[in-house]
């Protein structure tokens, strides 16, 4: 070969040997030395998740009305970090905003502050969700506005309004309902982290809203369904790389609710009616509650708190000036599952039904005194009338409170007076507890009330925890209130002298009292009609249920709700039988007799109890009325109360008869099933009918509670 | 002494005769370049390896997510067969019958053109399609008849000693620069460049004089510049070829595939994760990493140790394929030795060099080592060329 040729061939083997060392060189820099840059970097190679909410499930009534639905509304929304990053121009969007939306710049701004900084509200106006979404600041925006908005993306940096799902809570016949639906907020930052470490795909999210309260809050998980989610394969730059994984979206179950929307529209209707007849008698009336049930399972066919306010107002957020209004009235928290009420007479059912357990005789003749001394305190009777010697039966009638406190004597003496120990029998507790008073009643509601047993057991416990705070009082005698009036300080001394020795001791003022529903006993509106349900039914005490089907958006029967015995009352059959046939009685010749002159009791005879609670301090007392019908064949248990609304034939027994008379369909004294509020005259025995389309089969003409745009009339 | 095997040997045809089966089959075991050949088989089996976990990745959820292994395998073995019958081809047959290879080759390289046969994969029209599902790309053949006509030409001159003449050498340089016209054409710019700088090898180690060589290099260098210049390279080629420079800047895909190859490399580390352990290779962030990215996959899984070992095999293979170069006793054998050689080493520097982001980004394969099935068999059948040189030479020494 030619020299030329092996030196060019030399220094092509030396270039391509230099070109190998470069390339070991290079793989020695790139894994060995800056390997942990590298592996980083892997890690931080990641999948990115595009979520699309399902359709949430609808709520409907027991014959398929829709009393909560979903609709599309115009949502304005502000991505605070677009904004923070303008600077003070962000205020300028802000005032913009604010002008256009025809509010003020700061009902605006207050909605940004996030939950728990320096001068945020409170919630729900604060912001309670996530940094990185955007806030709801509006809804219902007209479109006109939305174009603006969307149009002049210089001067709304940050700003977007488009089309949202929404609840919408307008239900047929005007119902409110709305501590029974609920409403939807934004997940908590409390929420996510109690969820903890998950990677399922229908997990929570920050950007996700659920049910806060109510229907909306209880069966969210059902409600809810499962999001659509589209996982991306992402690289370190931001890049979109492929596809991982998609799920398509699971729409949300629909609840079947045991409440009809026609009836439910009433009994709001008639507990208004109650609280201004309050008003009217000069009373403050100032809040009420109403309870339907069917005794023969529990449902809870309709459920009134007043006052009350309308759900709607959560959607797209609530400003601070309408939370304040709310938190004044009052209207948050529903008094039927969560207000607590002394049941004054209502409750001398349960020392009936103690009395009848321990063996007293249910048909001697008791006397009923205008009131009955205990040292220096008096019992009274209400209005202090006295009857002589009647029956027992005619006692509850009547309700004559001295015949109890006679009864409720005998019951503390024979379980040791004031020599009792603290485990001694306590007969009219222990009856009040098998009806449920005391525990939560398990409706499928969250934040239930459980009440209050006053008894033994109560005051022990009252005094292990209130005693050091007596002892030390009686101690240091009031220096404050001293300063101003000793003779005050001295009575306040004295009696916290006494609690603290011996305020564990069931005395027998607290025992009279406890006879009567009086003292430190407090249930729930719903509690009664549970326990007025049981003596209807013969014994059960069932756990109330406010749905009793969860379906499938494609009409699949998912969950039928069976029926709950919470507890079974343990009493002879003749004491069930004695309240039985005694309640009627109220009603017909009785302290119920007034509101239900001219109602056909020959045909629906009504057993009730009425209730005019005393409430500590000068407050006008509570207006129960607690009834069951048809008293020969119990179907509905029916309670309303009115606190500082007077006595309860007066104030509620109107509006319960009322109630009646749309149940059964009764006009003047006939009795037409036909006519009844519920279609057929009873709640449906068959589960609503829903389309392949999602939409329920709603009832036909004027009771389908939709007001079409011909006009129903 | 070529004219020694041509005398003796000048009637034999493509394989030797049968009666003389048994005497050559020792032969030509026997004298076979043995580390070669074992080098070349060990990255093959290695190359597999790495296809397999490169692809079950993505057939993860396939019925049988090894199926694309078993195409590899049955390439493979179309290759090594075909490399065998290359190293059989008698010399001088294979020198006679050259220009049909040629043109053949070339033939093949225009299908892509013809509506429904050519097929466009990664913004290249180089592929053709073949009933069954198969695809070739014509360009890899190309590489193998542009060396063999380079060195026919190149080695006119009997006389071993003697310089090309000018003609020879722009007849050479015309045998290269047609096929990489029609490359280019075909936008499959990585091929252009390999089959550039392998023309530039032959001709310099044919001997041409130094100012040709110098003003052929410089004209190579002068029109790239000038076609990047005048924009005559699409937009995307100029961002491929200049992308790896600053890859943290550029987000195009070309830019994402070189950040995401080194990060796949460097998270290797020493020893790698292990085989199917890669985060990048099993999360399938490494684009084609079952044939021009797949050394991503053995700097991630099998880590430096593994991927050095891996280079080594090729720097063996390529070290014989330069001895053999080096001792050809005639030019036509130095020559298309010297074009394996410049084609093997510049196609291993510039795939594994864009995996390490120190070369732009084209899609051309790892020799023996990608999956793919046509640049299989050249690589193939250039190692059985580089055997009939070494059986040549070696027969020649007796």
């Amino acid at each position: 070969m030619s020299e030329r040729s092996n030196l060019r061939l030399i220094i092509l083997g030396i270039l391509i040997f230099s070109l190998f060392m470069t390339l070991i060189s290079r793989l020695f820099y790139l894994q060995v030395m800056e390997g942990d840059e590298y592996r980083a970097a892997a890690e931080n190679n990641s999948v990115r998740e595009v979520v699309e909410p399902a359709v949430r499930g609808l709520i409907l009534d027991q014959a398929g009305r829709p009393l909560v639905s979903n609709r599309t509304s115009i949502v304005v929304t502000i991505d605070r970090q677009k904004l923070n990053q303008q600077g003070e121009k962000g205020d300028l969007v802000i005032k913009r905003l604010a002008k256009i939306l025809g509010t003020t710049p700061e009902s605006v701004s207050e909605r940004l502050l996030p939950c728990g900084t320096e001068g945020a509200p409170k919630p729900p106006i604060c912001w309670n969700g996530s940094t990185y979404q955007a806030v709801p600041v509006a809804s219902d925006v007209d479109p006109q506005t939305a174009l603006t908005i969307m149009e002049k993306r210089s001067e709304f940096a940050g700003v977007t309004a488009k089309l949202t799902a929404v609840r919408e809570y307008s239900g047929p016949f005007d119902v409110n309902a709305a501590h029974i639906l609920g409403y939807l907020g934004p997940v908590t930052e409390d929420q996510i982290t109690e969820q903890g470490q998950s990677d399922a795909y229908d997990r929570l999210r920050r950007t996700d809203s659920i049910g806060r309260s109510g229907l909306e809050n209880f069966y969210d998980t059902q409600l809810r369904g499962k999001p659509s989610v589209t996982t991306l394969e992402v690289d370190t730059s931001g890049q979109v790389t492929g596809t991982v994984d998609q799920k398509p979206a699971v729409s949300g179950d629909y609840l079947v609710s045991t409440l009809d929307a026609k009836l439910q529209s009433v009994v709001e209707k008639q507990l208004v009616a109650a609280i201004q007849r309050a008003q009217g008698q000069g009373y403050p009336g100032d809040s009420g509650a109403a309870v339907v049930v069917d005794v023969r399972n529990g449902q809870v066919l309709a459920m009134a708190s007043y006052p009350t306010y309308d759900p709607g107002i959560w959607v797209g957020g609530v400003s601070q000036k309408q939370y304040k209004s709310l938190v004044k009235s009052d209207s948050l928290s529903s008094n039927a599952t969560q207000g607590l009420f002394a049941p004054g007479s209502t409750y001398k059912v349960v020392s009936t039904a103690a009395a009848g357990k321990e063996g007293y005789s249910l048909y001697s003749d008791y006397q009923c005194p205008k009131q009955v001394k205990l040292g220096t305190q008096i019992f009274r009777n209400y209005e202090s009338s006295a009857y002589g010697r009647i029956s027992l039966g005619r006692a509850l009638e009547v309700s004559c409170n001295t015949v109890f406190y006679g009864l409720a004597d005998r019951m503390w003496e024979a379980a040791g007076g004031n020599d009792a120990k603290r485990d001694s029998a306590d007969p009219i507790a222990d009856a009040a507890s098998m009806f449920g008073f005391g525990t939560p009643t398990g409706i499928d509601l969250p934040g239930e009330s459980a009440g209050r047993v006053s008894g033994r057991t109560f005051k022990v416990q009252n005094w292990e925890a209130k005693r050091d705070t007596w002892c030390a009082n009686a101690i240091t005698g009031y220096p404050e209130t001293r300063k101003t009036d000793p003779k005050l300080a001295d009575y306040y001394t004295a009696l916290d002298k006494e609690n603290c020795a011996d305020g564990f001791r069931w005395r027998e003022g607290d025992a009279l009292n406890a006879a009567i529903g009086q003292g430190d006993t407090t249930v729930t509106p719903l509690q009664m009609a549970m326990a007025y349900a049981a003596i209807a039914n013969g014994g059960t005490v069932y756990e109330p249920k406010l749905v009793k089907a969860i379906m499938g958006a494609d009409g699949s029967v998912i969950e039928r709700v069976a029926p709950t015995v919470k507890s079974e009352l343990d009493l002879p059959k003749s004491t069930i039988k004695f309240l039985q046939n005694s309640l009627p009685g109220v009603t017909s010749d009785g302290s119920g007799k007034s509101p239900f002159i001219g109602f056909p009791l020959n045909q629906i005879p009504v057993a009730s109890k009425t209730g005019s609670a005393q409430v500590t301090g000068d407050k006008v007392s509570t207006s129960w009325f607690a009834s069951y019908a048809p008293a020969n064949k119990p179907r509905y248990a029916i309670v309303m109360m009115v606190t500082q609304g007077g006595t309860g034939s007066k104030t509620s027994g109107p509006s319960v008869r009322k109630i009646y008379e749309a149940l059964f369909g009764i006009d003047g004294t006939t009795v037409n099933p036909n006519k009844s509020v519920l279609i057929g005259g009873a709640p449906s025995k068959e589960l609503p009918v829903i389309r392949p389309d999602g939409t329920p089969v709603t009832p036909k003409g004027k009771m389908s509670g939709v007001v079409t745009a011909a006009g129903s009339g | 002494m070529a004219k020694f095997y041509a005398s003796t040997r000048a009637d034999n045809a493509l394989v030797g005769a049968g009666s003389r089966a048994g005497a050559r089959g020792q032969g030509y075991w026997r004298d076979l370049d043995w580390i070669l050949l074992i080098s070349g088989l060990a990255l093959t089996v290695l190359g597999s390896i790495l296809v397999w976990s490169a692809s079950r990745a993505d057939l993860a959820s396939a019925n049988d997510p090894q199926s694309y292994l078993k195409r590899h395998l049955i390439n493979v073995v179309a290759a090594i067969i075909l490399g065998y019958l290359a190293s059989r081809l008698n010399y001088r047959w294979l020198r006679a019958y050259t220009p049909i290879i040629y043109g053949a080759s070339f033939f093949l390289l225009l299908l892509p053109f013809v509506p429904g046969i050519g097929v466009t994969v990664a913004g290249a029209r180089a592929w053709i399609d073949l009933p069954g599902g198969l695809t070739i790309q014509p360009s890899e053949f190309m590489k193998v008849a542009v060396i063999l006509m380079m060195a026919a030409l190149l080695s006119e001159r009997k006389d071993i000693e003697t310089e090309p003449s000018g003609r020879d050498f722009l007849m050479a340089l015309a045998a290269a620069a047609v096929p990489i016209a029609v490359i280019l054409v075909q936008n499959d710019t990585g091929t252009v460049l390999i089959l550039g700088t392998v023309a530039i090898s032959v001709i310099a180690v044919a001997g041409v004089r130094s100012r040709w060589l110098v003003a052929l290099i410089g004209g190579s260098i002068l029109s790239i510049l000038l076609a990047i210049q005048l924009g005559l390279l699409k937009e995307y080629q100029v961002a491929r070829l200049t992308s790896f420079i600053s890859p943290d800047q550029d987000t195009g895909a070309s830019a994402y595939n070189a950040n995401q190859a080194r990060i796949a490399i460097g998270g290797g580390g020493w020893f790698g994760t292990g085989l199917f352990e890669g985060p990048q290779t099993q999360g399938k962030f490494v684009p084609v990493n079952e044939s021009d990215f797949i050394f991503t996959v053995s700097g991630e899984e099998l880590g430096f140790l593994g991927s050095v070992l891996l280079i080594l095999l090729l720097a063996v293979l390529l070290w014989r394929a330069a001895m053999i170069a080096w001792k050809a006793d005639d030019k036509y054998g130095r020559l298309v030795a010297t074009g394996v050689l410049a084609w093997l080493a510049f196609q291993t520097f510039e795939n594994i060099g864009m995996t390490l982001g120190i070369m732009p980004i084209t899609g051309i394969p790892l020799p023996f080592v990608s999956a793919g099935g046509t640049s299989m068999m050249a690589v193939w059948i250039a190692i059985g060329l580089l055997q009939t040189v070494r059986l040549h030479e070696v027969r020649a020494e007796i």
